[in-house]
C-alpha cells in the first residue's frame, strides 16, 4: 500500500490522533505557563530560591520521558493511565524552559528602566505588570516556544500510557514494521512542531519591543485575532472530543484495555464490540505498554483486558514456570481472586506460546513432527532467536538443554524478522509466536513441544469482580468466548492486521458476524 | 513649623550612608529651598547620585534623616512621596514598550486621572518641551533622537506637576550643541514654572549655567555650597581643578 493510499484510508483516525496530540500539548503548556511564569517571577524576588528550584526543574528534564511516565503511574491522584498522567509528565517537562526564561527575561530588563519605574511611584506589582513582564515577554515567549516544541515530541511517548496522540501510530508502526504508520505519525508530529514553532515565533515578534514602530498600533488587533483563532481551533478540538460518543455517559460503561501488540488489541476489540452490541458503552484504552494494563486494572481504571495465563503466573505472581496448563490456570484464577479481586475468564481456546518453526517443505521432506524429531538435524542448522527468547527464564538455555539441541550457529535477531529469515533460508529454525499470522502465509511448520518444555500461555480475559456485578453483559460475553477462538483463527486474524494491514475494527466486525456472536 | 523650615523643601540632617561597610556619604547637611535649582557637582563615585536617591527614598540613610516638605522620608509612604517628585535620568529612562504619550502620561495615569485629562496634559507638556504632539505622541522611544528622548524625559517628570524635580546627569549623553540648547530651555522652564530642582552633574559648565547654588561633592562629603559667582572666586583646590578644565576647553575653541 502506498503512503498516499494509507492516508486516504486512515485520514479520519490520523485526524483524531492529531487532535489528541494538539489538545495534550496545548493544555499542558497552558498549565506550565500558569505555574511557570509566577514561579519565575518569584525566583527573581527571592534569589535564595533560584538555585534549588531551577536545579529541580533541570533534573525533571533529564529524566527520560518513558521513565517519568513509569514513576507517575503508581502515584495516587496524578498517576494512573491516560490523559492525566500524560499531562502531569508534559507539564513537568515544560516547566524548566518557561521558568528559566521568565527569570532571565525579568533580570534582563534594563536596570535604568526599572529604577525609573520605581521612582515614578509605581508599586512593585505595577512595576511587574506594566514594565518587567511586558519587557521580558519576548524572552518568556521564547521559553514557551522551546517548551512547546519539546512537548510535541514528548507527547508521542504519551501513547505508552494510553493518552493517545500521534505516538499511537509511531509505536504501532515500530511494532508492525509498517513504514506508513511510522511516516504518518512522525511526519504529522514534525509538522505540528514546525507549525507551533512558526506560530510562537510570530507571536514573539509581536512582543518584541525592539521592532515596535509607530505603525504597529495594529499589533493589539493582530494579537487579538491570533488569540481568537487559537481559542477557536483548540476549543473546537476539545468540544469535538467531548462529543465523542464513546465518552458520553451511557447506562453501563466499561473500560477495555489491551497490551501493546496486535493480538492483545484484537482480543480487546472483540470484547469491546461484543459489549457494544449489548448496549454497553465502551472506553477503549488500547496498546498500553509493559505491565500498565495490570496496574490500571488493579487501581480500577480498567475493567477488562486480555492476558496469557503464563504471563500472569510468572510476571505478575512471580512463580517459577511449570508446564501443566490446568495447574497454571487454576493457580492464577485463585490468586487473582484473593489478591486483586479480579476474575479470570474461561480460556479462549488458543495459546500464544513460543512456537519452534521450520520451513514446511523441509518438515514434509524430513517427516518432522516434533522438536525431538528435529534434534538429529540441528547440528547442521542455523537457528534465529529473538532477544527475548535468548534471555528469559523459559527461553533458549532450558530449551536447548531439555531437547539436547546443538546448532551450527545461533543468531540473535529481532523477533519479527525471524519469520522472513526462516522462509528465505537465512536460518533453518526459529522460535516464533504460535499465533503469528505469517506462519500460515509463509508455509512454516510448528514442531510439537513433545517434552512439554514451554509453559502454557493460554489466552484469557481478566475482569474486575465489581465490574462483573455492575455490568451483567460481561458474564454473557465471557461465556460466549470460552473456547471460541482456535489457534488457526487467531493466526488468520493477526495476519489480516499485520500482513494485510487492515483496520482491526473491520476485521473484528467481520469475524463476529461470521461467528454469529 | 518655623518660617525657615517652611521655605526648605528638602533637608539633609547629619546624613550618613554606607553600603556593606563602606561609607558612601559622610555627615551630610544640606537644605534645598523652594524654587531654587541646586546642582550637585562632583566626579564619578563622589556620592552625588546616592544623595539624590535618598530624596525619593530609593535609598534610606544609614544615620541622620532626610526631610521632604518637613517630613522624614521614612515617615512618608514611598509611593506617595515619589509621585510628588519628578525624576529624570540619563537617556530619560523611558519605557521602550510605551508610546511617547503613554510615557509622559504615566504618573497621571497611576494617579487615576481621566483619559481626557491625561491626553490634554500630554499635549500641553510635549508642546512645552518643544515636541509637536501630533508628530511624536504615538511614536516609540527608539524612533527618537537622544535629545528628543531627553525632552520626553523632562516632560514625563513634569506630568503630575510635582513641586520637586530630581535630575541625574540628564544631559550627559547628548552632543554638545543639543546639550547647550536643552540646558538653556531647562533653565527657562524651571524659572517659568518656579520648580525646585536638584540636578546632579560632573559638568562644571552645566552647573554654572543652571545652578542658583552649586554643591561641590568630594568623597562623600560636601565641602562647599555656594552661588556660581562665589564658586568661580573660590580657591578650594577641587574648584580650581574644575575651572582649569573650563579654561582649557575655552582655549580649544
Amino acid at each position: 500500500m502506498s503512503f498516499w493510499q494509507f492516508l486516504q484510508l486512515n485520514w479520519s483516525e490520523l485526524l483524531l490522533l492529531v487532535r489528541q496530540h494538539v489538545v495534550l500539548v496545548f493544555i499542558s503548556i497552558l498549565i506550565a505557563v500558569v505555574i511557570g511564569v509566577p514561579t519565575g517571577v518569584l525566583l527573581t524576588r527571592y534569589r535564595a530560591l533560584r538555585g534549588p528550584v531551577l536545579g529541580l526543574a533541570n533534573v525533571m528534564q533529564t529524566i527520560p520521558s518513558l521513565a517519568l511516565f513509569g514513576f507517575l503511574i503508581p502515584l495516587p491522584f496524578i498517576g494512573g493511565i491516560g490523559t492525566r498522567t500524560a499531562l502531569v509528565a508534559l507539564v513537568l517537562y515544560s516547566l524548566l524552559p518557561i521558568i528559566r526564561n521568565t527569570v532571565t527575561g525579568i533580570l534582563g530588563v534594563d536596570p535604568n528602566v526599572r529604577e525609573a519605574a520605581v521612582a515614578m511611584g509605581m508599586t512593585s506589582s505595577q512595576v511587574l505588570r506594566q514594565v518587567e513582564l511586558p519587557l521580558a515577554m519576548g524572552v518568556i515567549v521564547t521559553g514557551i516556544r522551546v517548551a512547546t516544541v519539546i512537548a510535541v515530541g514528548v507527547t508521542t511517548i504519551a501513547a505508552a500510557v494510553g493518552a493517545g496522540g500521534l505516538g499511537v501510530y509511531i509505536f504501532r508502526g515500530l511494532r508492525q514494521y509498517d513504514n506508513n504508520l511510522l511516516l504518518a505519525g512522525a511526519l504529522s508530529a514534525a509538522a505540528l512542531a514546525l507549525a507551533a514553532d512558526f506560530f510562537l515565533g510570530w507571536l514573539q515578534l509581536q512582543f518584541s519591543f525592539e521592532t515596535k514602530r509607530s505603525d504597529s498600533r495594529s499589533t493589539v488587533l493582530k494579537l487579538a485575532l491570533a488569540a481568537g483563532v487559537l481559542i477557536l481551533v483548540v476549543g473546537g478540538l476539545i468540544f469535538l472530543r467531548d462529543r465523542d460518543p464513546s465518552k458520553s455517559g451511557g447506562q453501563a460503561r466499561v473500560s477495555v484495555g489491551s497490551k501493546d501488540f496486535t493480538e492483545s488489541a484484537l482480543l480487546a476489540e472483540i470484547a469491546a464490540q461484543m459489549l457494544e452490541a449489548r448496549g454497553v458503552s465502551v472506553e477503549r484504552r488500547f496498546e498500553l505498554g509493559g505491565n500498565l494494563p495490570h496496574e490500571a486494572m488493579v487501581s480500577g481504571t480498567l475493567d477488562l483486558y486480555p492476558e496469557y495465563t503464563g504471563t500472569s503466573y510468572t510476571a505478575i505472581l512471580h512463580h517459577t514456570p511449570i508446564s501443566d496448563p490446568r495447574a497454571v490456570y487454576d493457580q492464577v484464577k485463585q490468586e487473582y481472586a484473593t489478591r486483586f479481586n479480579v476474575e479470570v475468564s474461561p480460556p479462549l481456546g488458543f495459546e500464544n506460546t513460543f512456537a519452534i518453526l521450520v520451513r514446511g517443505e523441509e518438515a514434509r521432506r524430513l517427516n518432522l513432527k516434533t522438536i525431538s524429531d528435529a534434534a538429529r538435524q540441528t547440528p547442521r542448522w542455523r537457528a534465529g532467536f529473538g532477544q527475548d527468547f535468548m534471555s528469559r527464564a523459559d527461553g533458549y538455555p532450558g530449551f536447548s538443554k531439555t531437547y539436547g539441541l546443538r546448532f551450527a550457529e545461533v543468531r540473535e535477531m529481532d523477533l519479527s524478522l525471524t519469520y522472513i529469515a526462516l522462509s528465505s533460508r537465512q536460518v533453518d529454525l526459529v522460535a516464533g509466536n504460535s499465533t503469528e499470522g505469517r506462519i500460515a502465509t509463509l508455509d512454516l511448520f510448528q514442531l510439537a513441544d513433545d517434552r512439554r518444555y514451554f509453559p502454557p500461555y493460554e489466552a484469557v480475559y481478566l475482569v474486575r469482580q465489581d465490574s462483573l456485578t455492575r455490568v451483567p453483559a460481561l458474564h454473557e460475553v465471557m461465556a460466549k468466548l470460552a473456547n471460541g477462538i482456535s489457534t488457526d483463527e487467531m493466526r488468520r486474524l493477526n495476519y489480516e492486521i499485520d500482513g494485510n494491514k487492515r483496520d482491526p475494527k473491520e476485521v473484528v466486525k467481520e469475524w463476529l458476524a461470521k461467528r454469529g456472536f | 513649623m518655623t518660617d525657615v523650615a517652611d521655605k526648605a523643601l528638602v533637608e539633609f540632617h547629619n546624613v550618613n550612608f554606607s553600603l556593606s561597610g563602606t561609607n558612601i556619604i559622610t555627615d551630610l547637611n544640606l537644605t534645598v529651598e523652594r524654587g531654587e535649582t541646586l546642582v550637585l557637582l562632583g566626579e564619578s563615585g563622589c556620592g552625588k547620585t546616592t544623595t539624590l536617591k535618598m530624596v525619593n527614598r530609593l535609598f534610606e540613610p544609614s544615620a541622620g534623616e532626610v526631610r521632604v516638605e518637613g517630613k522624614t522620608t521614612i515617615a512618608w509612604d514611598p509611593i506617595a512621596l515619589r509621585r510628588r517628585i519628578g525624576y529624570v535620568i540619563q537617556e530619560g529612562g523611558l519605557f521602550p514598550h510605551f508610546t511617547i504619550a503613554r510615557n509622559v502620561g504615566l504618573v497621571p495615569a497611576l494617579a487615576g486621572w481621566s483619559q481626557k485629562r491625561i491626553d490634554d496634559r500630554v499635549r500641553e507638556l510635549l508642546s512645552l518641551v518643544g515636541l509637536d504632539p501630533k508628530r511624536f505622541a504615538d511614536r516609540y522611544p527608539r524612533e527618537l533622537s537622544g535629545g528628543q528622548r531627553q525632552r520626553v524625559g523632562v516632560a514625563r517628570a513634569l506630568a503630575a506637576d510635582p513641586p520637586l524635580l530630581l535630575l541625574d546627569e540628564p544631559f550627559g549623553a547628548l552632543d554638545p550643541l543639543t546639550r547647550a540648547s536643552l540646558q538653556r530651555e531647562f533653565a527657562d522652564l524651571t524659572t517659568r514654572l518656579s520648580k525646585t530642582a536638584i540636578l546632579v552633574t560632573h559638568d562644571v559648565r552645566e552647573a554654572l549655567i543652571l545652578a542658583r547654588r552649586i554643591g561641590l561633592m568630594h568623597k562623600g562629603r560636601l565641602p562647599l555650597l555656594v552661588t556660581p559667582e562665589e564658586f568661580l572666586a573660590s580657591d578650594h583646590p577641587q574648584v580650581r581643578a574644575y575651572i582649569e578644565t573650563l579654561e582649557l576647553k575655552g582655549a580649544d575653541h
